[in-house]
């Protein structure tokens, strides 16, 4: 099989090739108009699809790959941004197309689907007719044939009960089935390209699993090529023939996806391959380890070096007990309460000082939940939360202000949790000046302080938001949250947006400042192999409840509950010789934790199977 | 949807009570005292008096508002002060006037401002945009009143096209009622226009660059099917909400415009109705236009469930 690919792939290289491309593409280069100046984000960028093949494009934001992929299919705004270079489509010119010719390509000879299956939807169509017309507009069906094949693309992508949800809307479908009805607009009328970009990155990661499944499958029955734009190294390994490495516009390296992983010859590409955390790699180890940081330019590889164990075991500084949280659904005409979505039900557990505990799980699992619920940001129904010895949840207002210095929160999203309005210096201050601790000068100096003890520059104080990068700016967040000297940290899916080598950069300042503070984290995040690299302990959360819980090594290494499994077995892993797998996961769908008036919840035994080590123990199991 | 309908309804039974009972507290807060008006210059105590008993005017104030109250839930809004006519027959007679002004108006407002909201989005940035942006603020810019005069100056007085002012009944004669209604119509619309269009321009902009019209494009849909099907569906459900809050402007522009043209509409009828201190009529006009207000909106809420899958769902 590698063999066939290796020739396939030196013979594309060459001109004299039998097959022809399918889509190839020379000296692409895509500018936009920036305040009237012409910026150029895409570079001199060069590479071939060949029929049935799959070509990832990976790179990290900003790196253009995503500008490629609209640069191909012409979907760039036009005032403003330039497009130069040759695309041939099956021989054709692409960039000589009028407009109207254009379209006729658009959805016929290419399709492409996006990331946000949650917006890329018309919410006020249904789904049947935003199907049927991706049919009917290129004029080779007639509207009556449109809605059989329509549920028979439905079908296609495997959705439940396809010719009864011809009808529904957008907002009818989840996250994993809303893609696939992307996809099946995007196979309509049988294209020999699809472009997908970053198809999966919104999805949860079982359900990730489920949408390459279905797209290696469909690429087999419907033979055609694929280009993949992604930033998941996991993904790329699991899905592409051959990679394209892109950096700052340019594709910096192109080989089989083997060569690219095994020998990466660029630094930049061997950068990138070694921020990327790989779930299993911690067997051994016992305490997190740092990331290895592989310098852009030289190449040069530092190693980690073992964090020494942090943990101060004795009485724990935070202690959960039946957390409890629940909302209200409301319904009838008189809104009244008819049920009640059990976000956090009967959850326990317990931090030391100077340790990492990860709540993991997918969306709606309610691992935010609990992480707002101990901050008291939600109000819980039941339960208690001590810190310190303290129960947080009957404090008193002015007591909870004082009770939340001892333990402050990190969020995902670092721009929108910073306010746009004010100078960095005044955001890392305010809490300080806030609590009365230092005022003026005095306030100024400590923030100074504290940005440098992020890896920040002091003179950067005066400078707003707007002005970082991404990673700079969840600096700042953690500069801010370490202002009031907390106990305890709650990192809400704090590096879950961040790019691999930035996230990697961010995992080690926790890290260490985890080491010179003795900080607690309450790390909440999806992402499996960054929570394995960085946790002393872990608890999966499904439906609002803890199933498994205990040492990192203990859960990665010997996953009891059958959620557990499920969940590590859709990690993709970037591993080459992993290409080609099938999960065969079902196509289920998470269950709901909305429950009816009166709903009793079951009490839960768990199970220890080894020291620290406890499993939810379920009926069948 | 039906319990939906209803609920809207029983909702808005308070406002429409609380809107009662401003009205009325706002007519005996009012300086000036009708029966004084209507009893002429001698002040005959004697006449006065006999006013007074006429019109329950000695009743306490809550036992009047009650017998208002009631009265108009059954039709009755009283008799007129100053002309001595049912009020519901004044209003009945000066309705049909005011509809069809506000009728007019609203085509105007909505044949302009919407087509030029969505070109002004689709050519953003262009020559056509900042032209039909300049054309918006001169036609919110510029007062009713001036504009309408200058028109009576230009149309009628010099050029003699359309007549000046007056109404002629549109089932009379249809030609010539739209004639006399032209100019005022225009006037009166075309501040709601230039509204219209600001709100149509940027409720378009932010949906042509939502993720779903790019996938309408993906697709190879037409541009024409973009703008028009997928985008203007979807940007139509702000401009509903709009139109109903526009309503409210046009009565008010309405009663500056009958002035103007000398239209016998509802504007007029309120302002002479103030002026003589005709409490009952004063209290009928603004009792309607409220309903009138309500009901709008009450369409409009309706119409944004219907046009909206989402909010259809929730029901």
């Amino acid at each position: 099989m590698s063999d066939v690919l290796t020739s396939r792939v030196s013979a594309a290289g060459a001109s004299s090739s039998a097959a022809e491309p399918v889509l190839s593409v020379r000296g692409l280069t895509t500018a936009f108009r920036v305040d009237g100046d012409w910026k150029t984000v895409v570079k001199d960028v060069s590479f071939d699809v060949m029929p049935g093949e799959t070509v990832a494009i990976v790179g990290e934001s900003g790196s253009g790959k995503s500008v490629t992929s609209l640069s191909v299919m012409r979907l760039l705004a036009k005032g403003s941004s330039r497009i130069e270079g040759s695309i041939l489509l099956n021989g054709k010119d692409l960039l000589a197309l009028s407009d109207k010719e254009m379209r006729q390509v658009r959805g016929k000879d290419a399709a492409m689907i996006f990331q946000e299956p949650m917006t890329s939807l018309n919410p006020v169509f249904t789904i049947g007719r935003q199907i049927s017309e991706a049919l009917t507009c290129h004029g080779e069906i007639a509207k009556a044939e449109a809605r059989a094949e329509t549920v028979r693309l439905l079908e296609k992508v495997r959705i439940p009960n396809a010719a009864s949800r011809f009808d529904d809307y957008p907002h009818q479908f989840s996250g994993g089935m809303r893609q696939r009805v992307m996809i099946a607009m995007a196979l309509a009328s049988r294209p020999r390209l699809l472009i997908a970009d970053e198809p999966t990155t919104a999805l949860d990661v079982t359900i990730q699993g489920q949408i390459l499944d279905l797209i290696k499958v469909l690429q087999e029955e419907e033979g055609m090529s694929v280009l993949f734009i992604t930033h998941d190294m996991g993904v790329v390994a699991e899905i592409a023939d051959r990679t394209i490495v892109m950096y700052r516009g340019e594709a910096i390296e192109t080989g089989a996806t083997e060569d690219i992983f095994r020998n990466g010859r660029q630094p930049y590409t061997r950068a990138l391959l070694s921020a990327v955390p790989r779930l299993g790699s911690m067997a051994g180890h016992s305490w997190p380890l740092r990331f290895p940081i592989v310098d852009v330019e030289t190449g040069l590889r530092s190693e980690p070096s073992e964090v020494a164990d942090t943990v101060e075991r004795g009485a724990p500084v935070l202690d959960v007990r039946n957390l409890t949280t629940r909302f209200d659904v409301l319904g009838g005409v008189l809104g009244r309460k008819v049920g009640a979505v059990h976000a956090v039900e009967n959850v326990s557990f317990d931090l030391a000082q100077g340790e990492t505990l990860s709540l993991v799980g997918e969306s709606g699992c309610g691992k935010s939940t609990t992480g707002r619920s101990i901050t008291r940001l939600v109000q819980p129904n039941a339960g208690t939360v001590l810190l310190d010895g303290q129960d947080v949840l009957t404090l008193d207002t002015a007591a909870m202000r004082r009770t939340r210095r001892s333990i402050q929160m990190i969020f995902q999203d670092p721009f929108a949790s910073l306010n746009p309005r004010m100078s960095v210096g005044a955001t890392v201050a305010e809490p300080i000046v806030e609590h009365g601790l230092a005022r003026g000068s005095e306030a100024r100096e400590k923030a100074a302080d504290l940005l440098k003890r992020v890896g920040l520059s002091p003179d950067m104080m005066k400078r707003y938001p707007h002005e970082f990068s991404g990673g700079q700016r969840q600096r700042i967040c953690i500069a801010r949250a370490l202002a009031l000297d907390p106990k305890v940290i709650v990192a809400d899916e704090s590096v879950s947006a961040l790019d691999v080598s930035i996230k990697a950069q961010v995992c080690n300042l926790l890290m260490d400042l985890q080491q010179s503070l003795k900080l607690a984290f309450l790390f909440i995040s999806h992402d499996m192999a960054v929570v394995e690299r960085v946790s002393h302990r872990v608890a999966v959360m499904y439906l609002g409840e803890i199933v498994e819980i205990g040492p990192r090594e203990a859960v990665f290494s010997n996953p009891r509950h059958s959620y557990t499994k499920k969940l590590m077995a859709a990690v993709p892993v970037p591993d080459p010789a992993r290409r080609g797998i099938r999960r065969n996961l079902s196509v289920d769908e998470l269950k709901s934790p909305v429950r009816p008036l009166g709903y009793v919840t079951p009490t839960r035994r768990y199970d220890e199977v080894a020291p620290g080590h406890l499993v939810r123990v379920d009926d069948g199991m | 949807m039906y319990s939906y309908i209803g609920k809207r309804v029983l909702v808005a039974i308070p406002t429409l009570l609380i809107i009662s009972i401003f009205v009325f507290s706002l007519q005996k807060l009012l300086p000036g005292d009708p029966v004084l008006a209507l009893a002429g210059e001698d002040r005959d105590p004697q006449t006065i008096e006999y006013l007074r008993e006429k019109y329950h005017l000695n009743d306490p104030v809550p036992v009047q508002y009650i017998r208002w109250v009631g009265s108009a839930l059954q039709g009755d809004l009283g008799i007129s002060l100053k002309t001595n006519q049912p009020v519901l027959k004044l209003i009945g007679d000066k309705l049909p006037v005011t509809i069809q002004l506000a009728v007019m108006s609203i085509i105007f407002a909505f044949v302009i401002g919407i087509p030029m909201g969505i070109l002004a989005a689709v050519k953003k940035n262009t020559a056509l945009d900042y032209i039909a942006n300049v054309v918006a603020l001169s036609g919110l810019s510029i007062p009713n009143f001036w504009l309408g005069i200058m028109l009576i100056l230009l149309v009628s007085v010099k050029l003699g096209w359309l007549p000046a002012s007056g109404y002629q009944p549109f089932f009379d004669d249809p030609l010539r009622s739209i004639q006399t209604m032209l100019m005022p119509a225009f006037v009166l619309g075309n501040a709601l226009a230039a509204t219209l269009m600001r709100h149509t321009r940027s409720a378009m902009l932010s949906v042509l660059s939502a993720d779903y019209i790019r996938t309408a494009r993906a697709k190879g849909l037409s541009e024409w099917a973009v703008v028009l099907e997928h985008s203007f569906r979807n940007a139509v459900l702000p401009i509903v909400t709009l139109s109903a809050l526009l309503f409210g402007e046009l009565l008010a522009g309405a009663v500056l415009t009958e002035q103007i043209f000398t239209i016998p509409g509802f504007g007029k009828l309120i302002v002479d109705a103030v002026f003589t201190r005709d409490y009952a009529v004063v209290q009928g006009v603004v009792l309607c236009t409220a309903v009138g207000f309500i009901v709008m909106n009450l369409i409009a809420d309706v119409l944004y469930v219907l046009l909206n899958p989402r909010m259809r769902a929730a029901l």
